[in-house]
Protein backbone atom coordinates (compact mmCIF):
# COMPACT_ATOMS: atom_id res chain seq x y z
CA UNK A 1 0.00 0.00 0.00
CA UNK A 2 1.23 3.47 -0.58
CA UNK A 3 2.66 5.71 1.71
CA UNK A 4 1.29 9.05 2.80
CA UNK A 5 2.17 11.80 0.70
CA UNK A 6 1.82 15.72 1.08
CA UNK A 7 2.37 16.46 -2.86
CA UNK A 8 -0.44 15.61 -5.53
CA UNK A 9 -0.18 12.55 -7.37
CA UNK A 10 0.51 12.54 -11.14
CA UNK A 11 0.40 9.42 -12.58
CA UNK A 12 3.23 9.39 -15.40
CA UNK A 13 0.96 8.22 -18.42
CA UNK A 14 -1.31 11.34 -17.13
CA UNK A 15 1.53 13.57 -17.02
CA UNK A 16 1.90 12.58 -20.49
CA UNK A 17 -1.46 13.16 -20.98
CA UNK A 18 -0.81 16.99 -20.01
CA UNK A 19 2.02 17.57 -21.80
CA UNK A 20 0.30 17.37 -24.95
CA UNK A 21 -2.12 19.01 -24.07
CA UNK A 22 -0.33 21.84 -23.10
CA UNK A 23 2.05 21.52 -26.12
CA UNK A 24 -0.89 21.70 -28.69
CA UNK A 25 -2.75 24.21 -26.35
CA UNK A 26 0.24 26.68 -26.24
CA UNK A 27 0.96 25.80 -30.61
CA UNK A 28 -2.80 26.75 -30.88
CA UNK A 29 -4.22 23.23 -32.34
CA UNK A 30 -6.91 22.81 -29.41
CA UNK A 31 -8.46 24.81 -27.11
CA UNK A 32 -9.26 23.10 -23.55
CA UNK A 33 -12.70 24.37 -23.56
CA UNK A 34 -13.25 22.56 -26.43
CA UNK A 35 -11.40 19.08 -25.29
CA UNK A 36 -14.27 19.47 -22.26
CA UNK A 37 -16.96 19.86 -24.05
CA UNK A 38 -16.28 16.83 -26.05
CA UNK A 39 -15.21 14.65 -22.81
CA UNK A 40 -18.75 16.26 -21.22
CA UNK A 41 -20.92 14.89 -24.84
CA UNK A 42 -19.80 11.65 -24.88
CA UNK A 43 -19.97 10.97 -21.20
CA UNK A 44 -23.83 12.44 -20.61
CA UNK A 45 -24.92 13.24 -24.01
CA UNK A 46 -24.02 10.38 -26.62
CA UNK A 47 -24.81 6.74 -25.32
CA UNK A 48 -27.08 3.21 -26.28
CA UNK A 49 -30.16 5.12 -25.53
CA UNK A 50 -29.97 6.53 -29.03
CA UNK A 51 -29.27 3.68 -30.89
CA UNK A 52 -32.50 1.82 -28.45
CA UNK A 53 -34.52 4.91 -29.70
CA UNK A 54 -33.51 3.33 -33.77
CA UNK A 55 -33.94 0.10 -32.78
CA UNK A 56 -37.85 0.66 -31.01
CA UNK A 57 -38.99 2.71 -34.23
CA UNK A 58 -37.86 0.14 -36.57
CA UNK A 59 -40.05 -2.36 -34.35
CA UNK A 60 -43.28 -0.64 -34.37
CA UNK A 61 -42.87 1.54 -37.98
CA UNK A 62 -42.05 -1.30 -41.25
CA UNK A 63 -41.35 2.03 -43.21
CA UNK A 64 -38.70 2.86 -41.22
CA UNK A 65 -37.35 -0.24 -40.96
CA UNK A 66 -37.46 0.09 -44.64
CA UNK A 67 -35.59 3.14 -44.76
CA UNK A 68 -32.98 1.72 -42.27
CA UNK A 69 -31.93 -0.41 -44.61
CA UNK A 70 -32.08 1.25 -47.74
CA UNK A 71 -29.60 4.14 -45.88
CA UNK A 72 -29.17 3.57 -42.69
CA UNK A 73 -26.66 6.59 -42.05
CA UNK A 74 -30.05 8.89 -43.53
CA UNK A 75 -32.48 7.05 -41.47
CA UNK A 76 -30.65 7.25 -37.99
CA UNK A 77 -30.25 11.04 -38.68
CA UNK A 78 -33.61 11.46 -39.16
CA UNK A 79 -34.06 11.17 -35.02
CA UNK A 80 -31.30 13.33 -34.69
CA UNK A 81 -28.34 10.99 -33.91
CA UNK A 82 -25.55 11.92 -36.49
CA UNK A 83 -21.86 13.24 -36.54
CA UNK A 84 -18.22 11.88 -35.59
CA UNK A 85 -17.73 8.07 -36.39
CA UNK A 86 -21.47 7.89 -37.73
CA UNK A 87 -21.40 8.76 -41.06
CA UNK A 88 -21.59 5.69 -42.74
CA UNK A 89 -23.43 3.35 -41.47
CA UNK A 90 -25.47 0.24 -41.96
CA UNK A 91 -27.83 -1.50 -39.47
CA UNK A 92 -27.54 -5.45 -39.71
CA UNK A 93 -30.97 -7.61 -38.72
CA UNK A 94 -31.49 -10.70 -36.57
CA UNK A 95 -34.08 -12.60 -37.72
CA UNK A 96 -35.17 -16.58 -37.67
CA UNK A 97 -31.61 -18.35 -38.28
CA UNK A 98 -29.99 -15.31 -38.20
CA UNK A 99 -27.60 -13.73 -35.53
CA UNK A 100 -25.54 -10.46 -36.25
CA UNK A 101 -22.30 -9.57 -33.54
CA UNK A 102 -20.12 -6.67 -34.47
CA UNK A 103 -16.44 -6.16 -33.63
CA UNK A 104 -13.13 -4.29 -34.89
CA UNK A 105 -10.76 -6.73 -35.21
CA UNK A 106 -7.87 -3.62 -35.51
CA UNK A 107 -8.75 -1.08 -32.87
CA UNK A 108 -11.95 0.09 -31.69
CA UNK A 109 -14.45 1.48 -34.95
CA UNK A 110 -17.63 1.70 -33.07
CA UNK A 111 -20.89 3.87 -33.97
CA UNK A 112 -20.75 6.88 -31.46
CA UNK A 113 -23.90 8.59 -32.30
CA UNK A 114 -26.11 5.65 -31.63
CA UNK A 115 -23.68 3.64 -28.39
CA UNK A 116 -21.40 6.27 -27.22
CA UNK A 117 -17.88 4.92 -26.76
CA UNK A 118 -17.42 1.29 -26.54
CA UNK A 119 -17.31 0.10 -23.53
CA UNK A 120 -13.60 -1.45 -22.38
CA UNK A 121 -14.56 -5.55 -23.29
CA UNK A 122 -15.06 -4.32 -27.34
CA UNK A 123 -11.31 -2.98 -27.57
CA UNK A 124 -10.15 -5.81 -25.77
CA UNK A 125 -7.51 -8.72 -27.57
CA UNK A 126 -9.63 -11.38 -26.31
CA UNK A 127 -12.69 -10.12 -28.03
CA UNK A 128 -10.37 -8.89 -30.85
CA UNK A 129 -9.63 -11.45 -31.57
CA UNK A 130 -12.24 -14.18 -30.99
CA UNK A 131 -14.95 -12.83 -31.94
CA UNK A 132 -14.46 -13.70 -35.76
CA UNK A 133 -13.21 -16.92 -35.44
CA UNK A 134 -15.20 -18.46 -32.41
CA UNK A 135 -18.50 -16.02 -32.10
CA UNK A 136 -20.72 -18.75 -30.50
CA UNK A 137 -18.12 -19.43 -27.63
CA UNK A 138 -17.62 -15.37 -27.21
CA UNK A 139 -21.38 -15.40 -27.06
CA UNK A 140 -21.26 -18.24 -24.69
CA UNK A 141 -19.09 -16.39 -21.95
CA UNK A 142 -21.55 -13.33 -22.58
CA UNK A 143 -24.44 -15.62 -21.48
CA UNK A 144 -26.40 -15.79 -25.07
CA UNK A 145 -27.00 -19.26 -26.64
CA UNK A 146 -28.50 -19.71 -30.13
CA UNK A 147 -29.89 -22.54 -31.50
CA UNK A 148 -27.46 -24.46 -33.55
CA UNK A 149 -28.35 -24.17 -36.78
CA UNK A 150 -28.71 -20.16 -36.32
CA UNK A 151 -25.72 -18.70 -38.90
CA UNK A 152 -24.01 -15.95 -36.94
CA UNK A 153 -22.75 -13.43 -39.07
CA UNK A 154 -19.48 -11.38 -37.90
CA UNK A 155 -19.13 -7.58 -38.98
CA UNK A 156 -15.76 -6.03 -39.15
CA UNK A 157 -15.96 -2.34 -38.50
CA UNK A 158 -13.54 -0.36 -39.73
CA UNK A 159 -12.86 3.52 -40.29
CA UNK A 160 -15.17 3.63 -43.13
CA UNK A 161 -18.23 1.58 -42.00
CA UNK A 162 -19.81 0.95 -38.76
CA UNK A 163 -22.79 -1.20 -37.79
CA UNK A 164 -26.04 -1.51 -35.63
CA UNK A 165 -27.18 -4.75 -34.78
CA UNK A 166 -31.53 -4.51 -34.89
CA UNK A 167 -31.77 -7.30 -32.15
CA UNK A 168 -35.54 -9.42 -32.41
CA UNK A 169 -38.18 -7.92 -30.93
CA UNK A 170 -39.27 -9.88 -27.89
CA UNK A 171 -42.09 -11.88 -27.94
CA UNK A 172 -45.44 -10.74 -25.20
CA UNK A 173 -44.73 -7.05 -26.14
CA UNK A 174 -47.47 -6.58 -28.76
CA UNK A 175 -49.03 -2.77 -28.28
CA UNK A 176 -45.85 -1.41 -26.16
CA UNK A 177 -45.45 2.16 -26.91
CA UNK A 178 -41.48 3.03 -28.33
CA UNK A 179 -40.48 4.27 -25.37
CA UNK A 180 -41.07 0.95 -23.23
CA UNK A 181 -39.95 -1.06 -26.39
CA UNK A 182 -36.55 1.15 -26.42
CA UNK A 183 -35.79 0.41 -22.24
CA UNK A 184 -35.66 -3.18 -23.73
CA UNK A 185 -33.13 -2.76 -25.94
CA UNK A 186 -29.45 -3.10 -24.13
CA UNK A 187 -26.25 -1.94 -25.54
CA UNK A 188 -24.71 -4.81 -25.99
CA UNK A 189 -27.73 -6.19 -27.92
CA UNK A 190 -27.12 -3.62 -30.05
CA UNK A 191 -23.47 -5.05 -30.41
CA UNK A 192 -24.43 -8.98 -30.90
CA UNK A 193 -23.16 -9.80 -27.59
CA UNK A 194 -26.94 -9.74 -26.30
CA UNK A 195 -30.15 -10.24 -26.85
CA UNK A 196 -32.96 -7.71 -26.17
CA UNK A 197 -34.60 -7.91 -22.73
CA UNK A 198 -37.94 -10.19 -22.34
CA UNK A 199 -41.51 -7.91 -21.51
CA UNK A 200 -41.11 -9.22 -17.53
CA UNK A 201 -37.97 -7.44 -16.67
CA UNK B 1 -17.82 -9.12 -18.96
CA UNK B 2 -20.71 -5.90 -18.80
CA UNK B 3 -19.64 -3.55 -15.92
CA UNK B 4 -21.48 -0.35 -14.95
CA UNK B 5 -21.53 1.76 -17.85
CA UNK B 6 -19.11 4.60 -17.81
CA UNK B 7 -17.58 6.31 -20.56
CA UNK B 8 -14.04 6.32 -19.28
CA UNK B 9 -12.74 4.73 -16.42
CA UNK B 10 -9.73 7.62 -15.78
CA UNK B 11 -9.48 11.58 -16.39
CA UNK B 12 -6.40 11.32 -18.38
CA UNK B 13 -8.24 8.33 -20.39
CA UNK B 14 -11.09 11.06 -21.30
CA UNK B 15 -8.20 13.86 -21.85
CA UNK B 16 -6.40 11.54 -24.14
CA UNK B 17 -9.69 10.80 -26.07
CA UNK B 18 -10.73 14.41 -26.27
CA UNK B 19 -7.80 15.36 -27.61
CA UNK B 20 -7.45 12.29 -30.52
CA UNK B 21 -11.07 13.93 -31.65
CA UNK B 22 -10.27 17.88 -31.59
CA UNK B 23 -7.19 17.46 -33.70
CA UNK B 24 -8.90 15.27 -36.26
CA UNK B 25 -12.06 17.98 -36.43
CA UNK B 26 -9.13 20.46 -36.89
CA UNK B 27 -7.53 18.65 -39.49
CA UNK B 28 -4.57 17.66 -38.27
CA UNK B 29 -4.69 14.22 -39.77
CA UNK B 30 -8.15 12.19 -40.89
CA UNK B 31 -9.87 9.98 -39.05
CA UNK B 32 -8.37 7.11 -41.58
CA UNK B 33 -5.47 8.00 -40.41
CA UNK B 34 -5.72 8.00 -36.93
CA UNK B 35 -7.75 4.37 -37.07
CA UNK B 36 -4.22 3.24 -39.31
CA UNK B 37 -2.20 4.83 -35.70
CA UNK B 38 -3.80 3.70 -33.27
CA UNK B 39 -4.38 -0.40 -35.29
CA UNK B 40 -0.47 -0.19 -35.69
CA UNK B 41 -0.36 0.70 -31.76
CA UNK B 42 -2.82 -2.14 -31.00
CA UNK B 43 -1.00 -4.91 -33.09
CA UNK B 44 2.76 -4.03 -31.78
CA UNK B 45 1.30 -4.50 -28.27
CA UNK B 46 -1.97 -6.35 -28.26
CA UNK B 47 -2.02 -7.15 -24.28
CA UNK B 48 -1.14 -2.90 -23.53
CA UNK B 49 -3.66 -1.02 -21.66
CA UNK B 50 -6.16 0.28 -24.65
CA UNK B 51 -5.55 4.14 -23.49
CA UNK B 52 -2.14 3.77 -23.24
CA UNK B 53 -1.69 2.87 -26.71
CA UNK B 54 -4.38 5.18 -27.61
CA UNK B 55 -1.51 8.09 -26.18
CA UNK B 56 1.29 5.98 -28.08
CA UNK B 57 -0.81 6.62 -31.48
CA UNK B 58 -1.20 10.17 -30.47
CA UNK B 59 2.16 10.98 -29.90
CA UNK B 60 3.22 9.24 -33.14
CA UNK B 61 0.75 11.00 -35.63
CA UNK B 62 1.80 14.36 -33.84
CA UNK B 63 5.39 13.75 -34.42
CA UNK B 64 4.54 12.44 -38.13
CA UNK B 65 2.81 15.93 -38.80
CA UNK B 66 4.94 18.28 -37.07
CA UNK B 67 2.86 19.47 -34.77
CA UNK B 68 5.46 18.80 -31.42
CA UNK B 69 8.15 16.37 -31.62
CA UNK B 70 9.12 13.58 -28.86
CA UNK B 71 12.16 15.99 -27.13
CA UNK B 72 8.99 18.96 -26.89
CA UNK B 73 6.64 15.99 -24.90
CA UNK B 74 9.62 14.39 -22.72
CA UNK B 75 10.56 18.19 -21.22
CA UNK B 76 6.81 19.05 -20.55
CA UNK B 77 5.62 15.35 -19.21
CA UNK B 78 9.08 15.97 -16.85
CA UNK B 79 8.06 19.63 -16.05
CA UNK B 80 4.17 18.30 -15.06
CA UNK B 81 5.90 15.51 -12.73
CA UNK B 82 7.61 18.44 -11.22
CA UNK B 83 4.66 20.49 -10.92
CA UNK B 84 2.64 17.36 -8.99
CA UNK B 85 5.80 16.95 -6.80
CA UNK B 86 5.30 20.33 -5.50
CA UNK B 87 1.30 20.65 -5.55
CA UNK B 88 0.38 20.50 -2.13
CA UNK B 89 -2.05 17.33 -1.79
CA UNK B 90 -5.83 18.56 -2.71
CA UNK B 91 -4.64 21.57 -4.81
CA UNK B 92 -5.11 22.15 -8.45
CA UNK B 93 -1.35 21.46 -10.03
CA UNK B 94 -0.39 23.85 -12.55
CA UNK B 95 2.66 24.13 -14.72
CA UNK B 96 4.57 27.42 -13.51
CA UNK B 97 5.49 30.13 -15.60
CA UNK B 98 2.79 29.15 -18.43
Amino acid sequence: MSEDHDHSELSPIAARVRALETLLTEKGYIEPAALDAIVETYETKIGPRNGARVVARAWVDPAYRERLRADATKAIAELGYAGRQGEHMAAVENGAGVHNVVVCTLCSCYPWPVLGVPPVWYKSHAYRARAVIDPRGVLAEFGVTLPRETEILVWDSTAEMRYLVIPERPPGTEGWSEERLAALVTRDSMIGTGLALGPST
Amino acid sequence: MNPPDRAFAEPWHAQAFALAVALHERGLFSWSEWSQALSAEIARAPERDYYANWLEALEVLIAAKGAGTRVELAALTQAWLEAAEATPHGQPIVLPGR
